[in-house]
């Protein structure tokens, strides 16, 4: 039995967590507190808005009378647009953790499954999507699926920026996979094991004992990466999806002055980090939570 | 009190009153390179309670999780009820509906309350009544005195009172017998004594059990009949008096000496 082997390595569960969280783990109790731990505060936030200011002064500053326009006009000409576009990625990073999660799931028990073959498979699909990179699984979704499918006759289009959301699903997907079978061999074996002697079947320990212990370990790195992925939809703009990024460099291109760009792409910084520091700091204090219960 | 007759003689049929409950005929058992188990052969009776004693690494716990197919054997024969365990035949959820066992570190499920860890495996393993099953989960906390800790989660009941569930919980399945794999071995002296009392309850019920125990005075007072263990075999055995007044091989004395 394979899960009885790889019990209890409580390091296996974050995946995409921070070096330093890493550590700390799992070692001796010793080490956990000499390792200096980084994480993302109110003064970075605090910065990247000083950044903005600085440079919108310095360009506020560089104003020629030939220019018409000053960057306050701009910016309030420019933003329901931008705005707009951010709910865009927001919407996108929804779909696309939604359906990697589900995708993933399904993914995770097949590697954890009993049986070899199934096992195999999923875990070569899990290493395949988790060590691809993300752009290359993007580019993949928008030149191999077509523009539109017919089912029963009916032509249903099929728009980039779903196409888009499918090639961003595929890495959540196998990171949540990896995820869950991190959580699931942190799992001590002696539930298995008094499941076992209380003769559930394996199915039944599996969903009625192990993963509902899991859920709360996996919470944390599920939701670290649903923050990485909403900052990767900006990738979609490549790609040309009318996210974000691909409608400031419009508004800029529009705008054609040199001293917006900075300004501009600090506020797009500063949309992303609004959105994603509640999420980091809910995770970590999520992960402190559980550390004190284990 | 488990005669010396030869294991293999024992058939399928029930017909036999004599018939042991469980028996053990040279069973091996190897992890890797290294054999645990080497050859261990004994009987249990119904009704009777065995201890088996034995220094760390002897295979004590390995020998208990055999006889409940938690691990296969690569050699001899087991057999719970005139059933062999190890065939690949074997219905092993059937087999463990009727072995109850009870491990050192607890294992409750600490997402389920204390009734529920009762509740959970005579509902969906057995598919019985929830009200009934209810009923007889109350009871059981009576029994193992934690009336009033039916709402509590594991990690709010001392290392005593979730030893005391976990016996609870495998004894909601009613049982034909009982593993105990060192249960007082993780708790402090005083929780101790109220784990012994319920077991000593269920010896006294008649509950065919085996126990691994380093409580010497304990396995003394409530043992049919004492084992001891040293690297995969048994090295004496015999009724408590004997096995501990008057030890007859040097091993069981030199461990003796270290534990008394
Ligand atoms: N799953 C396993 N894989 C590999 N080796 C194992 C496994 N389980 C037990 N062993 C080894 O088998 C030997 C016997 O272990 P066992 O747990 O049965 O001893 P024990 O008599 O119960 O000891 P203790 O008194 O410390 O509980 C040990 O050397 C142990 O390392
Ligand atoms: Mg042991």
């Amino acid at each position: 039995m394979k899960s009885r082997n790889s019990v209890a390595k409580p390091t296996d569960l974050p995946v995409l967590m921070p070096i330093a969280e890493r550590l700390t783990r799992g070692r001796g109790i010793g080490l956990s507190y000499d390792i200096p731990r980084l994480q993302l505060r109110a003064w970075h936030g605090l910065f990247l808005l000083g950044v903005l200011v600085f440079f919108s002064a310095s360009a506020w500053a560089q104003q020629s009378p030939d220019h018409p326009a000053t960057l306050a006009q701009a910016f309030i000409r420019w933003m329901p647009l931008l705005l707009k576009a951010f709910v865009f990625n927001i919407v996108m990073s929804f779909l696309a953790m939604s359906l990697g999660t589900i995708a993933g799931v399904g993914l995770g028990v097949m590697q954890l499954s009993p049986t070899r073959p199934t096992h195999a498979v999923g875990w070569f699909v899990t290493q395949f999507f988790r060590n691809a990179p993300w752009l290359v699984l993007l580019f993949f979704c928008m030149f191999l699926l077509p523009f539109r499918f017919s089912v029963f006759g009916v032509t249903v289009p099929f728009p980039d920026w779903i196409k888009a959301t499918l090639g961003l699903a595929l890495p959540v997907m196998a990171n949540v996979a990896e995820i869950m079978r991190g959580a699931v061999a942190s799992i001590p074996s002696g539930q298995w094991e008094a499941a076992h002697s209380l003769a559930f079947s394996r199915r039944q320990i599996m969903f009625g004992i192990i993963l509902p212990q899991c859920i709360r370990r996996m919470l944390p790195p599920w939701m670290n990466l649903y923050a990485i992925l909403t900052m990767a939809t900006v990738l979609a703009s490549i790609v040309g999806v009318s996210e974000v990024m691909t409608q400031t460099q419009r508004v800029l291109s529009a705008e054609n002055r040199p001293e917006f760009i900075v300004p501009f792409y600090a506020f797009v910084l500063l949309l992303f980090f609004v959105y994603c520091y509640p999420i980091a700091r809910y995770t970590q204090k999520l992960e402190l939570r559980y550390a004190v219960r284990d | 009190m488990p005669s010396e007759t030869e294991s293999g003689s024992v058939t399928a049929g029930k017909s036999a009153t004599a018939e042991p409950m469980i028996s053990l005929s040279n069973v091996h058992k190897s992890f890797g390179d290294t054999e645990v188990i080497k050859g261990i052969s004994f009987d249990v009776a119904k009704g009777d309670v065995v201890c088996i004693i034995g220094p760390s690494g002897s295979g004590k716990s390995t020998l208990l999780r055999c006889i409940n197919a938690l691990v296969p054997i690569d050699g001899g024969s087991i057999r719970v009820e005139g059933q062999e365990v190890h065939d690949a035949n074997l219905d092993r959820l059937a087999l463990r509906k009727k072995v109850g066992m009870v491990f050192q570190q607890y294992n409750l499920f600490p997402h389920k309350n204390a009734l529920d860890n009762l509740m959970m495996a005579p509902i969906k393993v057995l598919r019985q009544d929830k009200k009934e099953v209810r009923e007889r989960a109350l009871k059981l906390l009576e029994k193992v005195r934690l009336s009033g800790k039916e709402d509590a989660y594991p990690g709010e009941l001392s290392g005593g009172q979730q030893q005391r569930v976990a016996i609870a919980r495998a004894l909601a399945m009613n049982p034909d017998i009982m593993l105990f794999d060192e249960v007082t071995a993780a708790l402090d002296p005083e929780t101790v004594k109220e784990v012994l009392l319920t077991i000593r309850e269920l010896a006294e019920e008649g509950m065919t059990c085996i126990l691994v125990t380093h409580e010497m005075g304990f396995a003394r007072e409530i043992a049919d009949h004492m084992y001891l263990t040293d690297r995969g075999v048994i090295v004496e055995h015999g009724p408590p008096a004997e096995f501990f007044d008057n030890p007859k091989d040097e091993r069981t004395r030199s461990f003796l000496g270290q534990i008394l």
